[in-house]
């Protein structure tokens, strides 16, 4: 080969991840097809998808050509916006489908919260990584307090699913940072307790859902719709699945937001338990990669940063099929890399593009 | 351990503990994903494989919609097929209400374009009260061609609003046949429950109607048919999108009726302005060939719902239009009940024919005198001139002879004071009096005294004209009884296969022919030179008949004073029996004029142009008997 053209691809490829990228590309191929059968062929929303796609590959390479103690650098400053802009949601935020979720900031409307789910762990991992040669239990309060903040504030707006992931993608890295044992497990019974209190500051909508899980039949055309259908859906595919193009609960209409958060419902009907080993394993090895490169990451930044990201997106697939199979409430989530949505996709790709960041800059920094 | 060695160079600030440590917890956390997607894995395994019978058939039950074809519903034909109840295909405007935001402007829109009644408007206000939601729901019926051309052009304007070809059915005759034919109408809650109760309710998915009274109510099951079946797919929205198989309904079965329209025609107009009822039967087979209740109603009014003031027209009148007066009205039946007493007194020898009972024009009992009404008494009078000039005393001692059990005992086996079963709901029993209908109906003995009046028709006595008819039929058919049917034979409409319905003897009353022979002579002395003469003066046949009076006593509670109809409303009822030709019965009837004074004047000129037609063919060219006071 040429050396220039060595060169070019060695610009490209350097801070690839190849089998990161394999494992992600395949997923993205399953999203794709999944997504045609759901939109019943519809090629404009399929292609559309696929450019989401290219779009967010750019912004992966982009992400893993930034080194992480850019990153680092930019950790604080991302959080103190972010934390901003949730306050101005709360206080001129638009009201959409009854929540206040969205801030026009005169160009176009941007959504806050989906800027946090990146920087609350990367302020966090950086505030531990500051503090990492005395690190007591008071910067434990402090993150929990970083951790809080955009939490309530999102919580309010009402948002309880976004909430409750970001919370837990924050706790990941509390725990990832060595919160003592002992705390661990005073909390876990403080937030046994306080369940009860919990109920009652819920929302009538958000305790609904809760009920729904407990019993979707109660209100079958209402809240429970939703279950119900994507649970049959599920059940009805089999073992083998009703094939490709065929799930008659998808081209009949019967499942809501079906390109979307239930898509996997979708796949679940085509492809059955067969399909569905396939894509949990996929999503496992995406898993075991993320996890290998968060075990040999070289900084704390990077470790706490790299291992939050992976049990986030670990999350986001099991609160997502949990929901669609019916042992989770309703919760607006994507399952990552398969639903339709730019948004979800750019996210996702740009906290892989962090991983592979941290995977290839390791010798950068030690030389 | 190993691993930490790959990267000696790593500059850690803390120890390599710390790094061990973060790893123990990272293995933890690894532990955990893998136990949620061991969760996962296991939730789709009890779904998918465990479970997948049950929610297979919950997706094919969300697919597939099994529609109901509904079935052409049998018409009913008198015996020359001239048709009473049939079906014509027409559009309806429906209008599901569900589906309409405001249904008070789109009513008022709709009329914009279409004829909409305030009638229409009612009906359909009632309609919804009484129906569920989501059912479509007719606002206008029979629309015209160029309604409809009309509407499809505006019909974007119009979500919720369809026109659709629908059969209907119609009653070409009108009110003469109303209490016969009966109506159908839009199937209500009462319904549903009796036809879940037996069983039926499947095959009425898809029926809006039902039969309501009549011919249409009793012989539901032969009329309605079988529904068909429609497998469709269907969308989340209900939208069919393809039909999967398809099983075609079957008519319902026509029904061929032993009335005549024609001499129902005649008889009903013979009323005049008069109210009244009158059942001709055929005393060989039970089969009855005119059925007439006047005044009747518009059937057509009921098919798809009355709207309320029609509805409370009909309901209020003093005329009781709905009331089935052949088969629900009772009336002493006055004279006429003397040929039937006569026969008692030779069933059980009580009387012989010859034997000469002397009328002063009363007779004494316990100190109260029971009159006869005319002006000169009769004087000496057998059996046959009891009956042919109608003499009172002569029954008033024969019923104090009987005793008023042995009367019950005998008058029973005629039908008297039970339902004939006729093959149409809402038969009355009438009252056949006796010392145990007393005790159970007042609590008290009977009186000697009451039966005296028994034995002219009157006191207690309270029958049907349907009863009485019956009653004739089988005096006239030398003691054999038919159950009196209207309808002939059932037909197949594919086949053409004819179930009859079979003239049934209820009973056979073993009665002497030598007894029923002079009954029967004294009845053709009745319409030869006694109270039924001057009726059938001149007739080419030779028939037995026997007029008959019921007093009124006062207007019935429940009913408005009106005063001018007060006086006519006091006068007695006029009743006749008869029978034809005398040798050879082919006709029995009986006639009750409301109010119309003495038999032989009101009554006994319906039955004869009713014979005339019915033996002869003859229709009467001359106008209905008009009232003379």
């Amino acid at each position: 080969m040429h050396p220039a053209l060595r060169r070019i691809g060695h610009f490209f490829t350097r801070h690839i991840d190849g089998v990161l990228l394999t494992a992600v590309l395949l997923l993205m191929v399953t999203g794709l097809l999944t997504l045609f059968s759901a939109s019943n062929g519809n090629l404009v929303r399929t292609s559309g998808q696929l450019l989401n796609m290219m779009v967010a590959l750019a912004v992966m390479w982009v992400f893993a050509n930034v080194p992480p103690h850019v990153l680092q650098r930019m950790a604080l400053p991302l959080f103190g916006l972010g934390v901003a802009l949730l306050v101005g949601v709360a206080l001129f935020g638009e009201i959409v489908n009854g929540a206040r979720r969205w801030l026009d900031i005169g160009i176009t409307r941007i959504q806050p919260s989906e800027l946090m789910r990146i920087a609350l762990p990367m302020a966090l991992a950086w505030y531990f990584n500051r503090n990492e040669a005395t690190l007591r239990l008071r910067n434990f309060l402090v993150a929990a307090l970083m951790l809080a903040i955009p939490a309530a504030l999102i919580l309010r707006q009402p948002d309880l699913g976004t909430a409750l992931l970001i919370s837990a993608s924050g706790a990941y890295l509390i725990f990832l940072a060595g919160l003592p044992w002992r705390i661990i497990i005073a909390l876990g019974v403080a937030v046994a307790c306080s369940m009860p209190f919990l109920w009652s500051a819920m929302h009538d909508y958000q305790r609904q859902r809760v009920m729904t899980l407990i019993d979707p039949t109660a209100d079958p055309l209402g809240s429970g719709y939703h279950t119900i259908q994507s649970t049959i859906a599920v059940g009805s595919g089999g073992i083998l699945g009703k094939g490709w193009m065929n799930g008659t609960q998808t081209h009949l209409d019967f499942i809501p937001e079906r390109t979307t958060d239930f898509i996997f419902a979708v796949y679940a009907e085509e492809f059955g338990l067969i399909g569905n080993l396939v894509l949990l394993a996929m999503l496992l090895f995406v898993i075991a990669r993320a996890m290998m490169i968060t075990a040999n990451a070289p900084t704390l930044f990077t470790r706490l940063l790299a291992g939050s990201i992976t049990m986030t997106f670990c999350t986001y697939a099991f609160v997502n099929m949990g929901m669609v199979s019916g042992i989770l409430p309703v919760v607006g989530v994507p399952l990552p890399l398969i639903s339709y949505g730019g948004t979800s996709l750019v996210s996702i790709c740009i906290s892989f593009g962090i991983l592979m960041s941290i995977n290839t800059h390791k010798k950068l920094v030690q030389t | 351990m190993s691993e930490l060695s790959i990267n000696p160079g790593i500059e850690i600030r803390d120890s390599e503990r710390e790094l061990q440590r973060f790893r123990g917890r990272l293995g933890l956390l690894g532990i955990f994903a893998l136990i949620l997607f061991g969760i996962l894995f296991l939730r789709f395994f009890y779904l998918q494989v465990i479970q997948h019978g049950h929610y297979s058939t919950l997706a094919e039950a969300n697919r597939i919609s099994v529609l109901p074809i509904s079935p052409h519903r049998g018409i009913i034909v008198d015996r020359n097929g001239i048709e009473l109840a049939h079906n014509y295909s027409a559009y309806t405007l429906e209008i599901t209400p569900s589906k309409v935001a405001d249904l008070n402007d789109t009513i008022d829109e709709l009329a914009t374009i279409i004829d909409i009644t305030p009638r229409d408007r009612r009906r359909f206000r009632k309609l919804m009260e009484e129906s569920k939601r989501f059912e479509s729901l007719p606002i206008r019926t029979r629309l015209s061609d160029e309604e409809i051309s009309r509407f499809a052009a505006h019909r974007y304007r119009f979500p919720g609003v369809e026109a659709k070809a629908r059969l209907f059915r119609q009653y070409p005759q009108g009110e003469m046949f109303s209490h016969v034919v009966g109506h159908i109408g839009r199937i209500n809650q009462r319904e549903v429950e009796q036809l879940e109760t037996e069983g039926r309710l499947a095959n009425y998915r898809g029926s809006d109607y039902i039969g309501k009274t009549g011919l249409e109510q009793s012989y539901e099951k032969y009329l309605h048919g079988t529904t068909g079946i429609e497998e469709v797919e269907v969308d989340s929205g209900g939208r069919a999108v393809r039909v999967l198989s398809r099983t075609p309904p079957v008519s319902g079965n026509n029904l061929v009726l032993n009335l005549d329209a024609k001499l129902q025609e005649i008889a009903y107009n013979a009323f005049g302005d008069r109210r009244g009822a009158l059942v001709a039967i055929d005393p060989n087979t039970g089969g009855v060939l005119a059925f007439v209740s006047k005044p009747g109603f518009d059937p057509n009014l009921f098919v798809d719902g009355i709207d309320p003031v029609s509805w409370k027209e009909l309901n209020g009148s003093i005329d009781k239009p709905l009331l089935n007066r052949a088969a629900a009205g009772t009336y002493p039946p006055g004279s006429t009940f003397k040929p039937f007493m006569a026969l008692a007194a030779l069933f059980y020898n009580k009387r012989q024919p010859q034997q000469v009972i002397s009328d002063p024009g009363y007779f004494m009992f316990g100190g109260h005198r029971f009159r006869d009404g005319r002006p000169v008494p009769l004087g000496a009078v057998d059996m046959h001139r009891s009956i042919v000039v109608s003499s009172d005393v002569y029954y008033y001692t024969l019923a104090n002879e009987l005793g008023i059990d042995p009367i019950a005992r005998f008058m029973e086996k005629f039908g008297f004071g039970s339902r004939t079963g006729i093959d149409i709901i809402g038969e009355a029993a009438g009252v056949l009096p006796s010392t145990e209908w007393k005790m159970r109906r007042f609590k008290q003995k009977w009186y000697a005294g009451e039966t005296i009046s028994i034995g002219i028709g009157q006191g207690y006595n309270s029958y049907t004209p349907l009863q009485l008819a019956s009653a004739m039929a089988t005096l006239a058919n030398d003691g054999v009884m038919y159950r009196p049917h209207i309808v002939n034979y059932v037909e197949d409409i594919r086949t053409r296969e004819k179930t009859p319905i079979e003239p049934k003897p209820l009973r056979n009353l073993e009665l002497k022919p030598e007894h029923l022979k002079i009954v029967r002579d004294a009845m053709v002395g009745v319409n030869k030179d006694g109270t039924g003469a001057r009726a059938f003066a001149g007739a080419p046949y030779v028939s037995g008949g026997k007029t008959g009076t019921a007093q009124v006593i006062a207007i019935k509670q429940g009913e408005k004073y009106v005063e001018s109809r007060v006086a006519e409303r006091h006068r007695d009822h006029a009743w006749f029996i008869a029978f034809a030709p005398a040798d050879k019965p082919t006709i029995a009837l009986a006639v009750i004029a409301e109010n119309s004074g003495f038999g032989a004047r009101a009554a006994a000129p319906v039955a004869r142009q009713v014979i005339d037609y019915y033996l002869l063919g003859k229709v009467p060219n001359q106008p209905a008997p008009s009232e003379d006071n």
